[in-house]
């Protein structure tokens, strides 16, 4: 299972630097985007995966072994909105850019 | 103390332009007399101190010391301060600032006595350098002129350099000693000479002295600090700012000096300025520059007495820079009544003054004999006092010949720029090419000047009533118990310095008459033109600021995104190499695999690498691979027991979707081209591959690294343990979201909120390209095909009956996760962007113009109540006396609904609901809305025509 985790973690930041070294301002978006998935999936393995285990509390006594850990769900959540937010407002960007530069170069104009 | 009524007089600085002379000219008195007040307890042979404890861990006091020398240099700054300003009165056009003038000057007049004055040496760099700043100011005065510009510049580049020096040199000084005050370095004896740091602090310290004191090879920037006023050059120029670099020398003297490498470096930088000042002199057509050159010349004569490190040349020293300071000044001033007179400095211009000007001729042609060192004047004295100094027998035979040599030839040269100044301005013909007929200028601008040679000609004559005692203060404090025997009278029997003057008279006269025939209306040394300093220094300021600048851009930076990335990524791949490589350790096998997460990610990864892949020509294609990756990390989540994650993934994706959709259509079209790689863009992506497979390589092992080992005790525990009893919820997560982290979350909304408006804010003046202005063409066929009807009615009736009709149950969901997210998965990020597809559905179903007529959403509203509501609930456990964002809870019965948790942290979590659906609404229709509007193309703006003006056509 952590293997799988691991190499799906690395096929995506893979594809990801990828793309954000491609000229193109959507490709970047792409890539962006996956990197941020790759993000978010480290940043919930660093709390080690736990398939079994209840996220929910069952009332007040609770032993803490039989949860997951929720600090690291807690950043991913956060992280996923800002993600959805920081892609937003790159889109915005890369239009006005394309709308002043006439192109969709990173760099505003063709080699 | 002195500097404190100075302190007083530069905050009471010019008020009005007449009143200015009298409080700088009252303050100059004041203190002049102050000083010589202080004169018999300086005489005792004690410093005076004054001490003020700043930072004294530091060693950083503001001390104040006053002994011999620092009193002879105070008189000198303030008694010639005060005859400037005199001067200055009838000098300065009264279209001139005068008030700033004299602020500047009183300004100097305080930095200058803070310098001398200076019982620390850190303090004693501060003042050196408010020197250099001041000076910059006041030389750059008439600051409409460019000349003034760039000398003004040019002076603050080169003595601010030695300032700098001086600190780090006064910073070496202070380790080396161990105290920074003054008389601990002075008492240290032969501790700096023996230091190993010795060479470097000596360097440094020379720097300081010779920039300030325009020593060879940075002699350039006085003849150019020139072009400030007159009044401004004799008191900066030949009393006070250039006798700072001497003065630091003649002050260090006795802890630095013994060394050879002090008299290799100061004496023969000493010599060869003042044989190139000389010389230069000579060849000046400027009356200024003619003096500017000669005070080259002569720091480079007191340079060398300090250089020779015996006690007789100090003596020397001291004695020739209040001598030089006294005849300068006056000469400065002379200079100052002949342009004013005339309207020219220029010596070809000017001849046969004394006509015109008889009492100022007199005085001028006494000056410049004590410049030129005619016996029975005070200049005399000192350059006889040179010349013995020089005609010493040293065991080194280059030493032995070359300095009384080089000391006779500058001899000579000196009295030939001297004959020059006196034959050439007052003697010969009237002069022919002057606008109006000079005359005696008023006797009040005459008497500064003339005390000024009254004291040259009683030092001259009778130098041991008039200077003696003075003198000897100032070298006992200089050279303490060592003071040698010396003697002032005027004649001392028939010697070798003697011959040596006469030697420089007669010679003089011998350079004179044949360059008065052949050269006098040469400007500059005629071999050295090519090499002017000036030049060198600009070319080098240009080369510096500017070219090297640029090509050091051109060679180290790119305007260019791909290889920045490719830098930063390159870079983050190493440091995490090298942080990670050692600490890898044994990675364990797998123990299991999960063929269902297997198969998911299968999926997912092809996803990813094919969206990758088709990036470039198939957006559609690329957006939806996309998708499915993030599908994958949607399953992922809820796999591993994290529901909210899950949620949330699977509605931002979907929010995401809708908004890279909408965007797409103002993209360019690309088609795919056939392949027509040259080989530089194949290696290029070859490279990239080779980059994100290694970066893509590290991730995972990192990932696999931290997951088989066993986490850490960490914080989880906590949050597990109290989110039911303080936080009154079961749904950990949500708890830490919007209590226990709640103002993490209250930042992030505030983000959302900013970036939601910044949306906004780019889409309102949008202006999309050319090729894409136009309606897309789709929608155009459908134009011609069915007339009147919308899209949505002929292909999408059922799907968008449906979407109307899910709009409430929509809602409905949005608020029942909103109520449950406590304890169940849910809570206001999820709500809100479940809240805002309900209204993207509505404007899918129907189109933009359909939604807007019938339903109002004010999203920038529902931010502010949002972000307000939030605040508020935080701000009200406040007012009750808990901390910011502390909330408190209660379960409370309703009827139908049953038993809910009723916390503050549900208000807060509203907040959040509400500016989620703020900000998601405003950024999605804000874009679509994109569609509807007729924005003008960019770049095809014409200019309108104005109205009316066909008509004339």
């Amino acid at each position: 299972m952590e293997l799988i985790l691991a190499a799906a973690i690395g096929v995506l930041v893979a594809s990801g630097v990828y793309l954000i070294l491609r000229p193109r301002t959507f490709q970047v978006i792409i890539g962006l985007s996956l990197i941020s998935y790759a993000v978010n999936l480290f940043i919930l393995a660093m709390g080690r995966l736990r398939m079994d285990a209840a996220p929910i509390l069952d009332g007040a006594n609770a032993n803490p072994v039989d949860y997951v850990d929720p600090v690291p769900q807690a950043l991913v959540l956060t992280a996923i909105v800002i993600g959805f937010a920081m892609t937003a407002l790159f889109l915005v960007v890369l239009l006005a850019a394309r709308g002043l530069t006439g192109n969709d170069h990173v760099d505003g104009k063709l080699d | 103390m002195p500097f404190l009524a100075c302190v007083l007089a530069y905050a009471l600085q010019g008020r009005l332009a007449s009143g200015a002379v009298y409080v700088t000219g009252g303050v100059a008195a004041l203190l002049f007399l102050v000083t010589l007040l202080l004169f018999p307890q300086v005489s005792a042979g004690d410093a005076l101190i004054y001490r003020i404890e700043w930072i004294p861990q530091l060693g950083l006091n503001l001390t104040l010391r006053m002994d011999g020398l620092a009193w002879l240099f105070c008189v000198l700054i303030t008694l010639i301060g005060l005859l400037v300003v005199l001067y200055a009165r009838y000098y300065m056009s009264p279209r001139d600032p005068v008030a700033r003038f004299y602020a500047l000057l009183l300004a100097f007049m305080g930095a200058m006595l803070g310098l001398v004055l200076s019982g620390n040496i850190i303090q004693l760099a501060v003042f050196w350098e408010l020197t250099s700043l001041v000076s910059f100011l006041l030389i750059g005065y008439w600051y409409h002129r460019g000349d003034a510009r760039d000398g003004a510049r040019m002076a603050l580049i080169v003595t601010g350099m030695g300032g700098l020096a001086l600190f780090v040199a006064m910073l070496l000084i202070g380790h080396i000693v161990g105290s920074y005050e003054l008389d601990a370095v002075l008492a240290s004896g032969s501790t700096l000479v023996d230091s190993p740091l010795y060479p470097v602090t000596l360097i440094l310290f020379l720097l300081a002295a010779f920039t300030k004191s325009a020593q060879f090879p940075f002699q350039f920037w006085l003849p150019n600090a020139m072009t400030a006023p007159t009044p401004v050059s004799a008191y900066l120029h030949s009393a006070t700012m250039v006798k700072a670099g001497v003065f630091l020398l003649t002050r260090f003297w006795p802890v630095m000096s013994d060394s050879e490498l002090w008299f290799a470096i100061v004496t023969y930088t000493g010599l060869a300025t003042l044989i190139f000042g000389a010389a230069a002199a000579l060849f000046q057509r400027d009356l200024k520059g003619l003096l500017a050159y000669s005070t080259i010349s002569h720091l480079g004569l007191i340079t060398t007495l300090l250089g020779m490190g015996t006690p007789l040349a100090a003596v020397a020293a001291i004695f020739h820079i209040a001598n030089h300071a006294t005849f300068k000044a006056s000469l400065f001033m002379v200079v100052g009544i002949i342009d004013h007179e005339t309207g020219t400095r220029d010596v070809r211009k000017l001849s046969g003054l004394w006509r015109f000007m008889p009492f100022t001729a007199t005085f001028a042609i006494i000056a410049s004999g004590a410049m030129a060192g005619v016996p029975l004047l005070n200049g005399f004295l000192s350059k006889e006092m040179f010349f013995t100094e020089t005609a010493e027998f040293h065991p080194d035979i280059f030493v032995n010949y070359s300095l009384p040599i080089g000391a006779t030839i500058a001899g000579m040269l000196s009295v030939a720029y001297s004959i020059k100044f006196v034959h050439g301005v007052f003697f010969g013909p009237p002069p022919t090419e002057l606008d109006r007929v000079p005359h005696e200028p008023p006797a009040l601008m005459r008497r500064p000047m003339e005390l000024l040679v009254v004291v040259c000609l009683a030092v001259g004559i009778i130098p041991g009533i008039t200077i003696g005692p003075f003198l000897a203060a100032a070298v006992h404090s200089v050279l303490g118990a060592d003071t040698p025997y010396y003697s002032l009278s005027v004649w001392h029997g028939f010697n070798w310095p003697l011959l040596m003057s006469l030697l420089a008279m007669l010679g003089g006269v011998v350079i004179y008459v044949p360059y008065y025939r052949r050269f006098r209306d040469v400007d500059g040394l005629p071999f050295l033109t090519r090499f002017r300093g000036q030049r060198i220094f600009e070319r080098l300021l240009l080369n510096a600021t500017n070219k090297w600048a640029r090509s050091f851009i051109e060679l180290f930076g790119t305007q260019r995104l791909q290889p920045q990335i490719f830098i930063v990524v390159l870079l983050a791949l190493l440091a995490g190499v090298a942080a990670g490589w050692a600490r890898m350790g044994n990675l364990p096998l797998p123990e299991s695999l999960d063929p269902v997460l297997g198969l998911v990610w299968l999926v997912g990864g092809i996803s990813a690498i094919a969206a990758a892949q088709q990036a470039k020509f198939h957006r559609l294609a690329a957006m939806i691979l996309m998708g499915g990756a993030g599908l994958a990390t949607c399953i992922t989540f809820a796999w591993l027991s994290a529901p909210d994650l899950a949620l949330t993934q699977l509605l931002a994706e979907i929010a995401t979707t809708v908004l890279i959709l909408l965007g797409l259509r103002w993209l360019p079209k690309r088609l795919p081209v056939p392949e027509d790689l040259t080989l530089k863009m194949r290696l290029r992506r070859l490279r990239d591959v080779g980059l994100a497979v290694l970066v893509g390589l590290g991730a995972a092992l990192l990932s696999y690294a931290v997951m088989t080992r066993s986490a850490p005790l960490g914080i989880s525990e906590f949050f597990l343990e109290n989110a039911y009893i303080q936080g009154g919820g079961t749904n950990v997560v949500n708890v830490m979201l919007v209590d226990f982290r709640g103002f993490d979350t209250m930042g992030e909304i505030t983000v959302l909120g900013v970036v939601a408006l910044t949306v906004f804010g780019l889409l309102r003046r949008f202006r999309p390209a050319v090729d894409s202005a136009e309606r897309p063409e789709q929608q155009r066929l459908l134009d011609g095909s069915a007339d009147g009807q919308r899209v949505a009615d002929d292909f999408l009736r059922i799907p968008s009956l449906i979407m109307s009709w899910l709009f409430p149950v929509v809602i409905l969901i949005a608020i029942y996760m909103l109520l449950r997210g406590h304890d169940l998965p849910g809570g206001g990020f999820i709500a809100g962007i479940i809240m805002s597809l309900a209204f993207i559905l509505q404007y899918m179903a129907h189109g933009t113009r359909w939604v807007e007529e019938r339903l109002r959403v004010l999203p920038v509203l529902w931010i502010g109540w949002g972000l307000g509501l939030a605040m508020l609930t935080g701000l009200g456990a406040m007012a009750l006396g808990a901390p910011f964002l502390t909330s408190a809870f209660a379960y409370a019965e309703i009827p139908l609904l049953g038993k809910i948790p009723l916390a503050t942290a549900l208000l807060f979590d509203l907040g959040v609901f509400a500016l989620v659906v703020g900000a998601t609404v405003l950024m999605l229709i804000a874009l679509a809305h994109q569609s509807i509007r007729r924005p003008k193309p960019a770049g095809s703006a014409k200019p309108r025509e104005r109205e009316g003006l066909a008509k004339w056509n």
